[in-house]
């Protein structure tokens, strides 16, 4: 399928015709021409995790003159096995330099990190995305930026001025939302937009898993490193399962129909996961989003594992059904296009490489406004689901509950502190206040 | 991660098939009598079972000839090989099968510690169950009833090595030799059922006929020794590291359960082709090797996870529980050699 550039993200999100690559190459950063001969373009990772370590990896198999120069991390136990995880997998010393003085540990880590790079890696828990992407961007760095962005609508703001800073900028970047790079996904959204099943009324999201790891609390650990190491059930760090996972199918339907919702209700809670080692997130959310044109988004995510998986989404209009794994049915149910996908490049993979090759041969990739705003369909869903009201999408963006602090350190108290018995405050519908 | 032994590019028999040949006479069965019968094995703590049907062991052509249309180079020379009798699961095992074996404990963390540590906590934690799969393994194909897929050849043994402990008796994935041998059930033909393709419809779920999904077991018409789907549905790992040119190497041997000893994670080879592939994979010679690069593919995270792949719904498994039986210090170097277990 050599359909590599038929439709991007960037058609819609920027709502005009793609930059020429001429016409780009002389405001960027990087010098281009000049760097294709000669220079080896600098990454750094920020934030160590199996994602981080796996978007290195990917970062460092792109076919341009590339090498890690830094990395950071909280803990220097995540950065060393990330380290040699990256070693082993990429096989090739040239690409990996990272000397030891150039491993950064701590909350400030990710300065000295990105000074170092032409690239940067952004793939710490997404509470310190908005810091971390303002840093980036004032230093003239290319991004590639795991989702979600924030955690809280303050963040979404923060993120929002930093849209047309990148831009001026001529920054490319490129958020993890890999299935705007995944081929099935960009053939399914050809076909939709063409008008195919219709207009499209109605759409599914899901994301129904079992959850993920848990780190209990050790002795000696205090509640900064508690909550660090097991940031995912820490609203500031993680946003709740709905924002850090949910957000890949809520941002499919937002593609879909070109546009983000205008509100939403929903309903959710705490059933099966309620021990303290799992903080204060939920095990499962249900959200109704409206979009402006009136079309339905049901949106339903669990983490509890021995129940009903799916991770997907379906599409309803008025001339058929869609399904986000590639197939297109009549109105009576009958297949009448199949994506095969055996032979498609990963996804995860092909983000990178598009990057690279945008960096090098002067494209331009800016993902962030959309990342911005699929990342905020997703707070404003927790929000609702949290408080048990309705929200406007403008009242949601414009919260001041603001969850993310602005002082970090091991000895500092995390903005959600346990109570005596070691539980911590969960957030309860018809008393809890978002707004 | 740790790395499977470094020992020789070898084929090796399988030890019990050497003792076997050693120590006892023809149709010597030391727990069954000769004539083993087909029995159900109930899965323990519920009222699951598996149907284990004997298949009575033999000599075969293993391979396929270059006239064989779609053949692959992988499938020949053909050689003659020898597999001493074993039960084998009459159905590719189920997703309520399988999950009894994945929801037996609460969550268990798919990390980096616990991926360095696994092979070490299977031995400390009795046997390590798998962690959550990052998307749904079923993809909605469906459940009860449906082959489990999406499992890696480590996550098919570890259901295996789960059983064996309950029951004390060895389970084990089939071996290439095995599953070609059982799936011929006496054929020298491209299908079980001859060499008509126009009767694979009947006999198994691909790309042509499946509407893109698994199905429930058993649909379609079983082979003559009652084994149903070895040719597609999903497709079936086997206990072999995969060598495209393996038979050329064991040409001009004596074949006695030959078994391709792993040498690394990958590549295993996959056997019978799936509802994911086109007829020409659905044949019995037909050999698959695992590709890791496109099964993990999506799975974001590295290291990536020792027991499932994100891109392989259409790779399952079924059971081989051999007639001769094992004394249990056997048992255990079977599985120190199988999951590299120290």
């Amino acid at each position: 399928m050599n359909e590599k550039h038929s439709f991007t993200r960037r058609n819609f999100v920027k709502g005009s015709a793609t930059v020429a690559g001429g016409v780009m190459l002389g405001g960027l950063p990087l010098k281009s021409k000049a760097h294709a001969a000669a220079e080896t373009i600098k990454i750094a990772v920020v934030g160590c995790g199996g994602r981080g370590t796996g978007a290195a990896v990917q970062a460092l198999n792109v076919p341009q003159d590339v090498e890690l120069v830094a990395m950071a991390d909280a803990f220097s136990d995540r950065l060393e096995s990330s380290y040699n995880n990256i070693v082993e997998k990429v096989g090739d010393k040239k690409r990996v330099n990272v000397n030891d003085k150039n491993k950064f540990v701590g909350f400030d880590a990710y300065k000295e990190a990105i000074n170092l790079a032409d690239v940067v890696i952004l793939a710490t828990p997404p509470g310190f995305r908005p810091i971390h992407l303002e840093y980036a961007i004032n230093a003239d760095k290319h991004i590639f930026c795991e989702k979600p962005l924030a955690t809280d609508a303050a963040g979404i703001r923060k993120v929002l001025e930093l849209v047309e800073v990148s831009k001026q900028k001529k920054l490319n970047i490129v958020v993890g939302l890999q299935r705007h790079y995944q081929t099935v996904y960009r053939e399914l959204m050809k076909r939709i937009h063409a008008g195919e099943i219709g207009q499209v009324t109605g759409a599914q999201a899901y994301w129904d898993g079992g959850g993920v790891w848990v780190h209990p609390k050790q002795p000696g650990w205090t509640e900064m490193e508690a909550q660090m190491r097991n940031w995912y059930y820490f609203n500031w760090l993680c946003g709740d399962h709905i924002v850090e996972q949910h957000i890949h199918n809520l941002d499919v339907i937002n593609w879909v129909k070109q546009d983000y919702p205008v509100s939403c209700q929903g309903m959710g809670g705490r059933q099966v996961r309620v021990e303290n080692k799992f903080g204060e997130i939920y095990d499962h959310h249900y959200v109704e989003y409206r979009y402006a044109d009136g079309t339905i988004m049901n949106s339903q995510c669990r983490h509890i594992r021995g129940c009903f998986n799916r991770v997907g989404e379906e599409m309803i209009g008025t001339k058929g059904k869609a399904d986000g794994r590639g197939t297109i049915y009549d109105l009576n149910g009958n297949v009448v296009w199949k994506h095969r996908d055996e032979n498609d490049p990963n996804p995860y993979q092909q983000e990178h490489n598009e990057l690279f090759d945008a960096i090098v041969n002067g494209g331009y990739i800016n993902d962030l406004e959309n990342g911005a705003k699929s990342t905020m369909t997703a707070i404003m869903g927790r929000m609702a689901t949290y408080s048990g009201v309705e929200l406007k999408w403008e009242d949601a963006i414009n919260s001041d509950n603001i969850l993310v602090p602005d002082k970090f350190g091991w000895d500092v108290n995390p903005p959600v502190m346990p109570n005596a018995d070691g539980s911590y405050p969960i957030p309860m519908p018809g008393k809890t206040k978002v707004l | 991660m740790k790395v499977y032994r470094n020992s020789i590019y070898s084929f090796i028999y399988i030890f019990w098939g050497i003792l076997y040949v050693v120590g006892t006479d023809a149709m010597a069965q030391d727990d069954t009598g000769e004539n083993p019968n087909p029995y159900e094995e109930v899965l323990p703590g519920s009222n699951i079972t598996i149907s284990m049907v004997p298949i009575q062991g033999g000599t075969f052509t293993m391979g396929s000839p270059d006239s064989e249309a779609d053949r692959d180079t992988d499938e020949g020379p053909q050689i003659e090989v020898t597999v001493d009798g074993f039960w084998m699961g009459q159905f590719e095992i189920t997703w309520d099968q399988y999950e009894l074996f994945m929801y037996k404990e609460n969550i268990k963390r798919d990390s980096i510690l616990i991926q360095d540590d696994l092979l070490r906590d299977t031995e400390a934690d009795a046997i390590t169950r798998p962690s959550p799969p990052y998307e749904d393994p079923s993809f909605g194909m469906g459940k009860y009833g449906y082959p489990a897929g999406s499992m890696t050849q480590f996550g098919a043994l570890m259901f295996c090595k789960w059983l064996s402990a309950k029951t004390g008796i060895l389970y084990r994935l089939p071996t290439e030799a095995e599953w070609e041998y059982a799936c011929r059930a006496g054929t020298d033909t491209t299908y079980p059922f001859g060499d008509d393709i126009a009767m694979l419809d009947e006999n198994g779920w691909s790309y042509e006929n499946s509407e893109y999904s698994y199905h429930k077991v058993g649909e379609k018409i079983p082979n003559a020794w009652n084994l149903y789907d070895m040719l597609g549905n999903v497709a079936e790992w086997t206990l072999d590291h995969y060598f495209a040119d393996r038979y050329e190497i064991m040409e001009g041997d004596e074949l006695v359960n030959p078994w391709s000893e792993p040498q690394a994670l990958d590549p295993r080879t996959v056997r019978g082709g799936s509802y994911d592939d086109d007829p020409d994979k659905l044949r019995c010679a037909s050999r698959i090797p695992s590709n890791p690069d496109k099964w993990k593919q999506r799975d974001p995270q590295i290291p990536k996870s020792f027991w499932w792949n994100t891109d392989s719904p259409f790779v399952g498994f079924r059971l081989v529980r051999p007639f001769k039986k094992m004394t249990q210090e056997e048992i255990d170097m079977f599985w120190a050699l199988n999951l590299d277990e120290e």
